[in-house]
């Protein structure tokens, strides 16, 4: 009894930021156990969120204040459902990640990876509980900052290339993000986020603050057309970087939009104009990344393309959010985390098709299906996922998506939304078909080692298993002063 | 009654399991995976022949798992499902025999039984499914088991055939979404109910009520293989012969026709879709399937294909007996479902043999089979005459109760068509045994093989042999309680036109 005492008692919050930066720094000092350091963390971490879940399912929505010092002059931090599952993913598939990456990287690329994959682990964490926004964007600099840093980790020229063009958007991003900081500090001298929602007000300051902020979130979170950075950064990063920035870096630009979005300009937003413009950038992100995905020949570019069109589903919750909001806010929680199964899985594939036969071009794929059948089965499970076919967690994602949308009668969406997942099977299945078919020159293959395949499969197959999880995941969800907020403008 | 809340799961299992197991086994482990494959099927089948004695007395098996808010996997057995899996899973084990021997010692055989098993666990899915959010999840889960068993030969032309029909059954099942989602936003439930749940709706909505029936019927059509809808079938015979006789028989062509008698007595109830005069056009588009189907058949020399525009053919009698409606010809396009899998299936273990054994594909290098094979040629003399709906084959029987039950409800037209297709079935078939028959035997055949004084393996023999004579069966034994003919008519007194 005490022990569960001490356990709900415990500030798993602040062990989630405190711990992967004490794994950054012991990586550091330690390069030669750096794998067995980054491992342990990453595994602590996933205990960590479980010790969080079990105090937000016991006592509802958490607030922190470190050193006892509360807003407006301390740091506080906050925990809902949605964060929770945000940390929850991140967990997860970080912790897979982990795993694949133990076996993947060489000693020298090693020593480089883990300190800064551990402090990508930390940004991620504590912008998940972040509860204002000065912290948000300090978090948002030091993730962008370790994601540019893991896509030059090879050093070629490729990835250089990529990662310059991905640290010139990021860092464009941060500042703009930061401008509209400024602007509300200046209005309302405060940055906590629940007590800026009770002052805002329809000013030109606040319009411009929202302006600046949403264009930054959107060029961090790669929605069309502010998506020219991501393709070439996602595809040229090594396998485990591409599936983290994928599945799980944007994704945190995203939760950010969203939830400044539904609390902070909440009263702003009744705006038709503003929701309808994010919804046809969501379209034009689903049409344009999945066609640019199909004319791909090199896999982990098509991979990459895939996001940006998936990116375009999450944006559709704007739109959709006016009536039914909860059916569409559950919709996209669903999505992201799907999608962050799905892709990681898919990227982990990529990179196992790339250690095998040293290449990734689609058409010279040769038989994999049977030479590297568990890879093979984790990119189909996982394509499955991405698709939105039955039975997946993408699947039930879109289904709310598409519920909300036709009881708003939004055929446009509803159109746009089946169209992608055709898309979607068309590309996906291009690679399928062509891992049952041998290439014209035979390739010398090296062999992959179980760890790498395994990992791969096992998120695929948590992708699909997502789609029968639909009630605990809802209750987690439920844990939020959003919906609340939200179902309230139903 | 605790247990009866698992047997339908039990009975996806019993496939499901041994599949994904025998994807683990390596390549030389033939009797692991042989006797898993027989295990499977065999446990199915004394579950089948548990809830056909259990659903006869009345008894009630269904499981139910969350899968959204308000709806529900639900895996149900009534007397229409059960019928279709018992197809299937006497199917699946005649044909596991037979792949059995049909892939003796060729490549990737742990590949090909773990979809085989797949693909039979979704038709049992799709026969189960009890919502149709179920029947949309297994119906997808079909698509994605059967294109790797088409491109199982992994040849350009292979994947080719497995890209064409992707694009037909993706289409098909992003319209059949799109018809659900729409369906259940109108009235917020998706059960399969006895005589439909839409009695209530207001005549406003009938327009959108038509829009949605259309969505769900060319969703399901693709599958059904409905003209225009039909184009990725005769492509996929470049299938190994046992896929292609699964496939024609139970799987994929079925579960579209399924799908149809689903939607129009569990969703829309017949006597609804005829008052909102969606039944009219479906019936004229399967009549017309009936005959275009026929009439390509007759100018293909392939066997293979032959047989496979008689599928797009056959199948429509299951949709046109949906279609006109009325207790009889419910009776008989429901009891065709069992009939012409029997009979089709017995056709393609014929093709496949002689592919095997003589290395004959095409009609013209059939002259003299007959008395080279004359097991299979007697196998696939009954199944032809059973198309050409001869008494006392199991064909005459659907035939007979499609055409009393147009009658009775004056649909005369039908008995044209009816007569027509015979006409052609024959004009298509006769041929065939005409030349296996009474032609004088070549001087070699294309490719041969002995299997000592046998006509052909064992394994390759027996099938064609046992479903033949099942087809035969169901013919003459139409009155004993468990033929065919006897459960539709329980189906239609207790499921579509209970009193």
């Amino acid at each position: 009894m005490e022990m569960q005492n001490a356990f709900m008692a415990f500030p798993w919050a602040v062990v989630l930021i405190l711990l992967p930066l004490a794994g950054a720094l012991s990586c550091f000092l330690f390069p030669r156990i750096c794998r067995t350091l980054g491992l342990i963390t990453s595994f602590a971490t996933v205990i960590a969120v479980v010790g969080l879940g079990w105090q937000l399912l016991e006592h509802g929505s958490y607030r922190h204040a470190i050193g006892g010092w509360g807003a407006p002059l301390g740091i506080e931090l906050y925990a809902d459902g949605l964060s929770l599952l945000m940390l929850a993913t991140t967990g997860l598939v970080g912790f897979a990640i982990s795993v694949y990456s133990t076996t993947y990287f060489k000693a020298a690329v090693a020593i480089k990876f883990w300190p800064i994959w551990m402090c990508l682990l930390a940004a991620l964490n504590a912008l998940f509980l972040s509860a204002d926004i000065f912290n948000l964007y300090v978090t948002l600099e030091l993730l962008g900052l370790s994601a540019v840093a893991l896509t030059a980790l090879t050093g070629s020229k490729e990835a250089l290339n990529g990662a310059m063009r991905y640290l010139l958007a990021t860092l464009l991003a941060s500042l703009t993000y930061l401008l509209g900081v400024a602007l509300l500090y200046h209005s309302f001298g405060s940055v906590d986020i629940t007590l800026l929602a009770k002052q805002i007000q329809a000013t030109s300051a606040v319009w411009a603050a929202l302006g600046l902020i949403a264009v930054s979130l959107m060029l961090k979170t790669a929605l069309f057309p502010l998506h020219f950075w991501l393709p070439p950064a996602h595809g040229s990063a090594p396998a485990p970087v591409s599936a983290l920035l994928s599945a799980l870096v944007i994704k945190a630009s995203f939760y950010i939009f969203l939830r400044l979005w539904f609390t902070l300009f909440d009263p702003l937003i009744d705006n038709e104009a503003i929701n309808t413009l994010l919804g046809l950038l969501g379209c034009a992100a689903i049409l344009w990344g999945s066609i640019q995905a199909l004319r791909q020949t090199r896999l982990k570019l098509l991979i990459a393309y895939s996001t940006v069109a998936q990116v375009g589903y999450l944006f559709l919750v704007f739109p959709l959010s006016a009536s039914m909001g909860s059916v569409a806010w559950n919709g996209v929680a669903y999505l992201i985390i799907s999608h962050a199964l799905a892709k990681s899985a898919m990227f982990l594939s990529a990179g196992n098709l790339l250690f095998f036969g040293g290449h990734d071009r689609i058409a010279d794929l040769d038989r994999v299906v049977q030479r590297l059948p568990l890879t093979a089965a984790a990119f189909a499970l996982a394509g499955v996922s991405i698709m939105g076919i039955p039975p997946s967690g993408g699947f039930i994602g879109k289904w709310l998506l598409l519920e909300a949308a036709m009881s708003q009668s939004r055929w446009d969406l509803i159109v746009v939304m089946i169209i992608g997942g055709v898309l979607a099977a068309a590309y996906i299945f291009k690679v399928i078909g062509y891992t049952f078919s041998p290439a014209e020159v035979a390739h010398e293959a090296q062999p992959v080692s179980a760890t790498m395949q395994w990992s791969a499969l096992l998120l695929a197959i948590a992708a699909i298993l997502l789609g029968f999880l639909y009630v605990p995941i809802l209750t987690l969800l439920g844990i939020s002063d959003i919906i609340i907020a939200s179902g309230a403008r139903l | 009654m605790n247990w009866n809340d698992w047997i339908p799961l039990l009975v996806l299992m019993s496939s499901l399991l041994p599949g994904l197991l025998i994807f683990s086994l390596a390549e030389e482990n033939v009797q692991t995976r042989v006797m898993l494959n027989l295990f499977g099927a065999l446990a199915k089948l004394a579950l089948v022949g548990l809830m056909l004695w259990g659903v006869y007395h009345g008894h009630h098996y269904e499981t139910r798992l969350p899968l959204l808010p308000n709806l529900d996997l639900v895996l149900r057995v009534g007397p229409l499902s059960l019928l279709f899996i018992t197809l299937s899973t006497i199917l699946w084990l005649v044909t596991t025999v037979y792949a059995i021997g049909y892939l003796e010692d060729s490549p990737h055989r742990s590949r090909f039984f773990g979809f085989f098993s797949l693909c039979v666990t979704a038709t049992v899915g799709v026969a189960l499914a009890g919502n149709l959010i179920s029947f949309l999840l297994f119906y997808e889960l079909l698509t994605l088991a059967t294109y790797p068993l088409i491109i199982h030969r992994g040849t350009e032309e292979a994947r080719q055939a497995g890209k064409i029909y992707l694009r037909y059954t993706i289409s098909g099942g992003a319209l059949l979404l799109i018809g659900t989602v729409w369906l259940y936003s109108l009235t917020g439930s998706l059960e399969f109910t006895p005589k439909g749940f839409l009695f209530n709706i207001g005549e406003q909505h009938y327009p959108a009520l038509i829009g949605i029936f259309a969505l769900l019927i060319t969703g399901l059509g693709v599958k059904a293989a409905l003209v225009p809808l039909h184009g990725w079938l005769p492509l996929a015979m470049i299938a190994p012969a046992p896929v292609s006789a699964l496939l024609h028989a139970v799987a994929v062509v079925k579960a579209g026709a399924f799908g149809i008698i689903r939607v129009v007595y569990d969703v829309f109830g017949v006597e609804f879709s005829a008052g909102l005069g969606v039944l009219k056009p479906l019936a004229w588009l399967a009549a017309f399937t009936i005959i275009y189907g026929s009439l390509r058949a007759l100018f293909q020399n392939d066997l293979k294909r032959r047989l496979a525009y008689s599928t797009i053919s056959q199948v429509s009698y299951i949709a046109l007996g949906v279609a006109i409606a009325g207790p009889i010809a419910t009776i008989g396009g429901v009891v065709h479902l069992v009939h012409q899998g029997l009979m089709k299936i017995t056709l393609f273990f014929c093709a496949g043999n002689l592919a095997e054994t003589l290395g004959i594909h095409k009609i013209s290098e059939m002259n003299g089979v007959g008395r080279r094979m004359p097991w299979t040629m007697a196998a696939f003399t009954i199944g032809a005459f059973g198309m050409i709906g001869a008494p006392p084959i199991a064909g005459f029987i659907s035939k007979w109760y499609l055409g009393l039950g147009a009658l009775n409800n004056d649909q005369n037209w039908v008995i044209f068509v009816l007569a027509g297709s015979s006409l052609l079935n024959a004009a298509y078939f006769l041929p065939i045994l005409h030349r296996a028959w009474f032609m004088p035997l070549p001087e070699s055949w294309p490719d041969e093989h002995h299997f000592g004084n046998k006509e052909t393996a064992w394994a390759l023999l027996l099938p064609p042999l046992v479903t033949a004579a099942m087809a035969l069966a169901a013919g003459l034994l139409v009155t004993l309680p468990f033929s065919p003919l006897e459960w539709a008519k329980l189906i239609s007194v207790r499921e579509f036109y209970q009193p």
